[in-house]
């Protein structure tokens, strides 16, 4: 590992490497490419939220003839799409579980035709009762999933939660619920399909994880690995949005292009896509914690329900994490915690940025402020008595073996944002103001990777190899969707092998060509695929200095000459790694007991906000992120992340709210589905502490989930500190704020400011 | 200037006439197809992207006689005799324009699918303020969202651009950035 000033290319500024193509607008996006012959698919969903399918007909209107059309019948493997609990069918089959599902798909040569036959295929249903709420669900009255409705429960428990309560000071109880929340991606998903009888299934398109798209077309067609093929396209931005959705589209499009021998595009439009695909898990947490006189935690006892949608897809593991992230970056000797997360007639929730640990982190950090209030202590000094440092346990009792700077975090945040003296100045001015104006802040984590266990079951297998043209290639199946993974990788590797940033390619994201490096996903790819990138390229010099005359030091020209003496040798220069564990890493996953997760980024977020007490809007004004993630690999790139997840919060906190009607999404549309635009972001402060994680890509640790954790909390935090009203749900719309202000009046009236 | 007639024409609909990056083009489509589906289908201009169809994401933005609009409400019709820049007109002469300069060092694209009419609207407001300050850039940019980046960097690319644009010419683009594949 190396310190900063010793990189030439790690820590620098360098081009984004796709970034002229993106600029010059010919960076080519799936809806970019038609293919020789294409056709074009569309679906036909569910138009109820739970009921049995009496009958399909097509109207005689339409020339059928025309099109292809695929059931479920015309599955040639299984009906199912592979994830995690095979429950999901890639086509209904005589059943719905929620609005929008797909039942049957249409494809034509002339996508203008589609719209008009999709509404001729007549459906009758025998309607089911469905389930809306999470409450609903866990009252089991109707089972719409198993026989429990129960998608999947974690129990956590440490020390002893029922002695506990005795020896408290005070215990504090509280209620948080969060919204769904849509990623809203600007590139639709999309993909385009061909099949032949003898090369099998290949699939272009918007999606994350190419691997988890081969796996699933490899069921539903029964083929075998040699027919499968899945090409990532620059993708529009994903944000979780296509880590499992497009392995249902791909497969439906590939159905499409077999039936109707032709490439078939998918594309959805804005609608469809909103109505029809994953989003953010809404949540429901409660808290009740004990305190001792001092604010010292001494019992957490949480319930977190997460509602899972119709089917169970990735709802295990969010709620996993969100498990791992409820307790925040603080010491408590005795916990228990139980998490469940439970089916509804709702399109399944789905993989978003942070994956369950803005949720929980929501609840812990609001809860945080409710103590404060309660005990009449500091929120500051509340987080500050209880914070976690090296030689703590967490909730999982994991060891704190590196370097925790929680205090200082803090103490630069509060500096960043002067704090104290904003606040006073506030508390001062407030009282004779109809725009209140507060400060919040928000402490938290965010495990790096997957959990637990998670990245020795994925053993993912990266590297590099060098071509004839004098080009290094990075070889892995992570995905570039703005992140930077294309820029991030690349600059690894040339540091590492001590060469140009020019000289090092990014391998295309085509099954056909890279290994299994596992999904891009879990802010895994800086630290975990950097790792193996930097192995990689140590093994190869190795390689090099043992086989073809390497010298110890060595220009570029000579590395490139030894790599042609190599190939000369041995046929190709190639160097690959599979991942391996920091030592130390014990997980029990049955008692969901030990290293959670091999490396934490730790940040401190405050906001300055203003809440207008006679239009009851609430305006973020000014943001500060402080944050540990490690050594930053690219400052700009960086920083990037952080303000795009800054920004993805504020629209979870403030805007962004999903109309359901009868379990469909009402506002299915950018008109009335509002994210921040560039009149809404406040400045946004980002500053990195850095300390090199040793077992990430040149120290790296994970940052793209991280800034979605904070956000929220710290912006409800600054509204109670403006208001004296605890808001305790989000989104908080200027209608909830008139509610909780108006029911609040007369406390307020009392109150001391 | 080369006159191209689209290829996907037909001799049912009549030719509209419009200059498109300085170069005039005939199309024969139905009058209603929208603009953005034009550039994309029948001239094969690319980078002008979709997002929502509706007017709400500016990702379709175009200049069209000097204004900035949004390509996916314009039916072709109205574009008659227009002169239409698109991002593909923004770099000219192998050097990349001050606006894809700046973003491209400061951040500006992430995924890059709001690029191009970030890019638009941006390149529209420099020509009417050339010395914008952040409240102007905000309030230019306000009908073009990104998901991506919070806008922060694509601010500070705009404000870079306005001050290398009164600093230096753009360089030209190196080869390999020219002729980058991945
Ligand atoms: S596609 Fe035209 S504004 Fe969104
Ligand atoms: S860079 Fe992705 S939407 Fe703007």
């Amino acid at each position: 590992m190396s310190t900063p000033s010793t990189t030439r290319i790690v820590g620098a500024n360098v081009p984004r490497k796709e970034g002229v193509d993106k600029l010059l607008g010919r960076a080519c996006y799936v809806d970019d490419i038609d293919r020789d012959g294409m056709w074009h698919g569309a679906t036909v969903r569910s138009s109820i939220p739970r009921g049995l399918i009496r009958s399909i007909a097509f109207d005689r209107r339409i020339d059928w003839s025309e099109f292809a059309i695929v059931t479920a019948a015309d599955i040639p493997g299984e009906n199912c799409i592979q994830l995690i609990v095979a429950d999901q069918p890639c086509l209904a089959d005589g059943k719905v579980n929620h609005c929008e599902e797909a039942i049957l798909l249409l494809a034509h040569p002339d996508k203008h035709k589609l719209r008009e036959a999709v509404g001729a295929v007549q459906i009758e249903y025998e309607p089911l009762q469905p389930i809306f709420t999470i409450e609903e669900s866990e009252r089991q009255d109707v089972a719409v999933w198993g026989a429990d409705n129960l998608l999947k429960s974690f129990l956590l428990e440490k020390g002893d939660v029922d002695s506990a309560w005795a020896h408290a000071a005070r215990i504090i109880e509280g209620e948080y619920r969060t919204g769904a929340q849509e990623h809203l991606y600007i590139e639709n998903q999309g993909v385009i399909a061909e099949y032949s009888a003898e090369s099998g299934v290949t699939v272009w398109g918007s999606l994350q994880c190419p691997y988890y798209v081969f796996k699933a077309l490899r069921a539903v067609f029964d083929l075998p690995e040699d027919k499968v093929r899945v090409i990532q396209t620059e993708t529009g931005g994903a944000f979780g949005g296509k880590e499992d959705y497009p392995s249902t589209l791909a497969c439906h499009a590939a159905l499409l292009a077999m039936k109707s021998g032709h490439p078939v595009k998918m594309v959805y439009d804005r609608m469809e896509d909103l109505a029809a695909t994953t989003k953010r898990h809404p949540s429901c947490v409660r808290h009740r914690t004990a305190v001792d006189r001092n604010g010292k935690l001494l019992a957490m006892e949480i319930d977190l329900a997460a509602d899972g949608g119709a089917y169970a897809t990735l709802s295990s593991t969010v709620l996993s994490r969100a498990t791992l992230h409820s307790t925040g970056p603080y010491v408590c000797p005795n916990i228990r915690l139980h998490a469940r997360s439970w089916a509804t007639n709702y399109v399944p929730y789905g993989a978003f940025r942070g994956f369950g640990a803005p949720q929980a982190i929501f609840a812990m950090e609001r809860h945080m402020d409710e103590i404060a209030a309660a005990i009449g202590i500091d929120p500051i000094e509340l987080r500050r008595r209880n914070f976690l440092h090296v030689g703590d346990t967490n909730a999982t009792e994991q060891l704190m073996r590196e370097p925790v700077i929680l205090d200082q975090l803090l103490d630069r945040a509060l500096k960043e944002s002067d704090y104290h003296a904003r606040r006073a100045q506030f508390a001062r001015e407030n009282p004779a103001s109809p725009v209140k104006r507060g400060m919040g802040i928000a402490a938290f984590y965010h495990g790096s990777g997957f959990t637990g266990s998670g990245e020795v079951y994925l053993n993912s297998l990266g590297g590099i190899d060098v071509m004839p043209d004098g080009k290094v290639r990075v070889l892995v199946s992570n995905t570039e969707f703005g992140q930077g993974t294309n820029t991030i990788l690349t600059q690894i590797a040339a540091e590492a092998l001590g060469i140009d940033y020019a000289d090092v390619t990014m391998a295309a994201p085509d099954t056909g060509v890279v290994p299994n490096s596992g999904p891009t996903v879990a802010s895994r790819t800086s630290m975990v695929i950097g790792r193996i990138i930097e192995r990689a390229c140590s093994q190869l010099l190795e390689l090099l200095r043992e086989h073809a005359g390497l010298g110890a030091t060595y220009t570029p020209a000579e590395f490139f000459a030894a790599c042609e003496r190599y190939r000369a040798l041995h046929g190709e220069v190639v160097s690959l790694c599979r991942y391996e564990a920091p030592p130390g890493i014990v997980w029990d996953d049955q008692r969901y007991h030990g290293e959670a997760y091999g490396a934490y980024a730790w940040a401190v977020y405050v906001a300055q906000v203003a809440v207008d007490t006679v239009t009851y809007s609430a305006e973020v004004e000014d943001f500060w992120a402080v944050q540990e993630v490690g050594r930053v690999l690219h400052p700009v790139l960086a920083a990037g992340q952080i303000e795009g997840g800054i920004a993805q919060g504020i629209g979870y906190a403030l805007y962004e709210k999903v109309v359901w009607q009868d379990g469909r999404m009402a506002n299915n549309q950018m008109t009335n589905y509002i994210m921040p635009t560039a009149e809404d972001v406040p400045p946004i402060h980002v500053s990195f502490e850095e300390i090199p994680f040793q077992f990430g890509g040149f120290g790296a640790k994970g940052l793209g989930e991280l800034p979605h954790d904070g956000p929220a909390p710290a912006i409800l935090n600054a509204i109670r500190d403006a208001t004296g009203v605890a808001f305790n749900s989000i989104p908080l719309l200027p209608e909830d704020l008139y509610l909780g202000l108006a029911a609040a009046q007369p406390a307020e009236e009392t109150a001391a400011r | 200037m080369s006159t191209n007639e689209s290829a996907t024409s037909s001799k049912r609909w009549p030719a509209i006439r419009f200059n498109v990056n300085s170069e005039a083009r005939i199309v024969k489509v139905p009058p209603m197809k929208r603009l953005l589906d034009v550039l994309r289908e029948d001239l094969h201009l690319t980078g002008t992207k979709e997002g929502c169809g509706e007017g709400e994401c500016g990702s379709c933005s175009i200049r069209m006689n000097g204004e900035l609009v949004n390509s996916c409400l314009v039916p072709v019709l109205q574009v008659e005799g227009a002169d239409i820049q698109t991002v593909e007109g923004l770099a000219l002469d192998g050097a990349l324009h001050p606006l894809q300069e700046a973003f491209l060092c400061h951040g500006g694209a992430q995924c890059g699918i709001c690029t191009p009419g970030m890019l638009m609207a941006a390149a529209q407001l420099l020509e009417r303020s050339p010395n914008p300050d952040m409240p102007q850039i905000r309030e230019a940019l306000a009908g073009n969202l990104c998901r991506c980046t919070g806008f922060i960097r694509i601010f500070e690319s705009v404000a870079a651009a306005v001050d290398a644009q009164s600093a230096s010419p753009a360089t030209k683009l190196t080869t390999e950035q020219m002729h980058h594949a991945r």
